[in-house]
């Protein structure tokens, strides 16, 4: 019981962070079509921004927070600007090498700046853990699932309340109607691309402060895919349900079944939804003759 | 047969299926012929391992751009079935028993097998769900191979002993470029003459659209699944090579990064372009090699350099996928193209 508390606190907590990287993975998919492949660098280079605020500039975390989030946002504009806005119209395979290679970019880049060895970032979340029913639980753990709920809740109120979020819902579900309600689709575009840096960047704080900073941190963004195929590509609700149970799935492979085979399940659900039901949980059904 | 700047006209059929036209063609296959025999006996050691490598990578590169170039269905998955060629060349050879190039040849067949299984996705998917779908069966693949204990061996390297003709025994370089070349030679004529039969251009035809060749008679099905088939079959090629080649098979090769080099090679070089293909090889593996070289030279005036020459050649990698796919998306095959028309038409523009 307390085994399975505990792999129940993990996977719930590796989901809620897996649920904020394909938050942005989304945000691009439904606003652009574009599949980000550099999803998980984004994320790795938000942990490095996080960690060279805090320890090389010596700043507060609070303040290493606001500008990590600064850099990724301005970073994200600045690749749909020089990277992605001259791919528009262009075949998938170009759409989807370009992030590959963007994904090179930013990989090699956090390398040259801070080498290869992992880093360790002073902790902010809080310490200690809380034993329950005989089970060890971090309470950072539990603070990392308490500000990814949070996160996706303010995501959500964004989309249905407030003008931007709007007209991005607008844009993605039809540009030119879009266009003559007087939206600007580029505006849009920019701000996708920002707001899934910004989550990737959240998600890679709370990544940099459970298991610190490390190269590793990109391979996230692998796990990504089986997460937001199962969600649906263009659904928010579907990155928390499918971030959720990809969490938990790997922890009670891990834990129950063991040998190496947590790292491959979240693989074989991804194939076998995408044979059953491409669109996901909750994606949009389109239907395509193939 | 005439060929003037208002272009190729032929007279009979026989000229216009050939695949050379003009006497300027002819001749330039002529000059590279002579080059490439004349390689390893100019260059230095390492620009011969380089050398090698390339004819590797050209065969696998050659049988993606049949996929990706010519079918149209993309593939992140190259990287597994190269390790599924490595594997089942290595295994067969070391506790088959098989002489190699029986075990190469039953690895390219392995291969080809299990590519076409790992293309039935293809039915029902397009595009980027085809995408995401290969970059699963590219980890499953390793996944196995890493886990599989009693075939692969697990983690561990499989070592292959060298391989022998009689008593001569491939030990250095040089004589594997004369085991590599033919076989690189053999795999781009192939794949270019692949695409003057009819099952070559119900590839195209699938690629160009589907729903129209399916019209037309082309099996969509069985197109797509043969497809998957062939390609794989050169990358189980290039995967078995790679084996005996550097004398060792270890997982940690045929990585994801793999697949996305092969990737990167057909998109520099050109998709849909056999010539690319070459190009993108000798461009994409060169590059990385250049840069250590450039590296090691800059040792004396910028000390330190050594350690982020790793580093720089990721980044340098990714500059040029993202510059290629922004200002050339046709790759170099499209540059060549351009220079040629430019010397042919001068002193006009057009």
């Amino acid at each position: 019981m307390s085994d399975f508390l505990q792999m129940t606190l993990f996977g719930l907590s590796n989901g809620a962070i897996l649920a904020l990287a394909a938050l942005g993975f989304v945000l691009i998919y439904k606003a652009t079509r574009v599949i980000n492949f550099a999803q998980g660098h984004f994320l790795l280079v938000g942990a490095y921004a996080f960690y060279a605020a805090i320890v090389v500039l010596g700043l507060h975390w609070s303040l290493a927070v606001l500008v990590a989030v600064a850099f990724a946002a301005t970073l994200g504009v600045l690749v749909e600007r020089f990277v992605l806005r001259p791919m528009i119209g262009e075949e998938a395979i170009a759409v989807i090498m370009v992030t590959i290679g963007l994904s090179s970019v930013l990989g090699g880049g956090v390398q040259l700046f801070f080498g290869t060895t992992p880093r360790e970032t002073p902790p902010f979340l809080p310490s200690g853990a809380l034993t329950m029913a005989g089970a060890t639980m971090p309470w950072s753990r539990v603070a990392a699932i308490g500000i990814a709920a949070a996160v996706l809740i303010t995501f959500s109120i964004f989309f249905t309340r407030t003008r931007h979020g709007i007209a991005m819902r607008a844009v993605a579900d039809d540009q030119q109607a879009a266009l003559t309600m007087g939206i600007s689709v580029r505006r849009v575009f920019a701000l996708a691309w920002a707001l899934a840096a910004v989550t990737a960047v959240i998600g890679g704080i709370l990544l940099a402060d459970l298991s610190g900073v490390s190269a590793g941190l990109a391979g996230f963004g692998l796990i990504v895919f089986p997460v937001v195929i199962l969600g649906g590509l263009d659904s928010v609700p579907g990155t928390i349900v499918g971030g959720i149970i990809i969490g938990l799935l790997v922890q009670y492979t891990a834990g129950y079944v063991g040998g190496g085979l947590e790292q491959v399940v979240p693989f074989i659900v991804l194939i076998l939804i995408l044979m059953v039901r491409p669109y996901g949980l909750f994606g949009q059904t389109r239907i395509e003759r193939v | 047969m005439a060929a003037t700047s208002t272009g190729i006209h032929h007279r009979s059929y026989a000229s216009e299926l050939a695949l050379r036209h003009t006497s300027a063609e002819k001749f330039r296959l002529v000059l590279v012929v002579l080059a490439v025999l004349a390689v390893p006996f100019v260059v230095s050691p390492y620009w011969l391992t380089i050398a090698n490598q390339i004819g590797i990578a050209v065969i696998g590169a050659v049988g993606l751009n049949i996929l990706v170039g010519y079918t149209g269905q993309i593939s992140l998955g190259q990287g597994g079935f190269l390790a599924v060629g490595a594997y089942s060349s290595a295994i067969l050879h070391v506790r088959g028993d098989l002489p190699i190039p029986l075990s190469i040849l039953l690895a390219t067949l392995t291969t080809a097998v299990i590519g076409a299984f790992f293309g039935i996705p293809a039915l029902r998917l397009k595009g980027l769900y085809l995408a995401i779908a290969t970059l699963a069966s590219q980890e499953i693949i390793l996944f196995a191979v890493r886990n599989w204990d009693a075939v692969t061996g697990g983690r561990d390297a499989i070592s292959i002993p060298r391989m022998e003709l009689g008593r001569f025994v491939f030990r250095q370089d040089f004589h594997w470029y004369w085991v590599i070349l033919p076989i690189a030679v053999l795999a781009v004529v192939s794949a270019r003459n692949l695409f003057r039969t009819g099952l070559g251009r119900s590839f195209m035809a699938v690629r160009d659209h589907d729903i129209a060749a399916s019209a037309m008679g082309v099996d969509v099905t069985r197109t797509k699944v043969l497809a998957f088939a062939v390609s794989s079959g050169f990358a189980g090629l290039a995967g078995a090579l790679t084996a005996h080649y550097t004398g060792i098979v270890t997982w940690e090769r045929f990585t994801l990064e793999e697949s996305i080099l092969y990737l990167a090679i057909i998109i520099v070089g050109g998709l849909g372009s056999i010539a690319g293909t070459v190009y993108g090889a000798i461009f994409m593996i060169t590059l990385p090699a250049l840069i250590t070289r450039v590296g090691q030279d800059m040792q004396g005036t910028l000390p330190g350099i050594a350690e982020k020459l790793p580093a720089v050649q990721v980044v340098v990698f990714g500059l040029v996928i993202v510059l290629f796919l922004i200002f050339e998306p046709r790759g170099l095959a499209r540059i060549w193209q351009r220079l040629k028309d430019y010397v042919r038409f001068w002193p006009f523009r057009y």
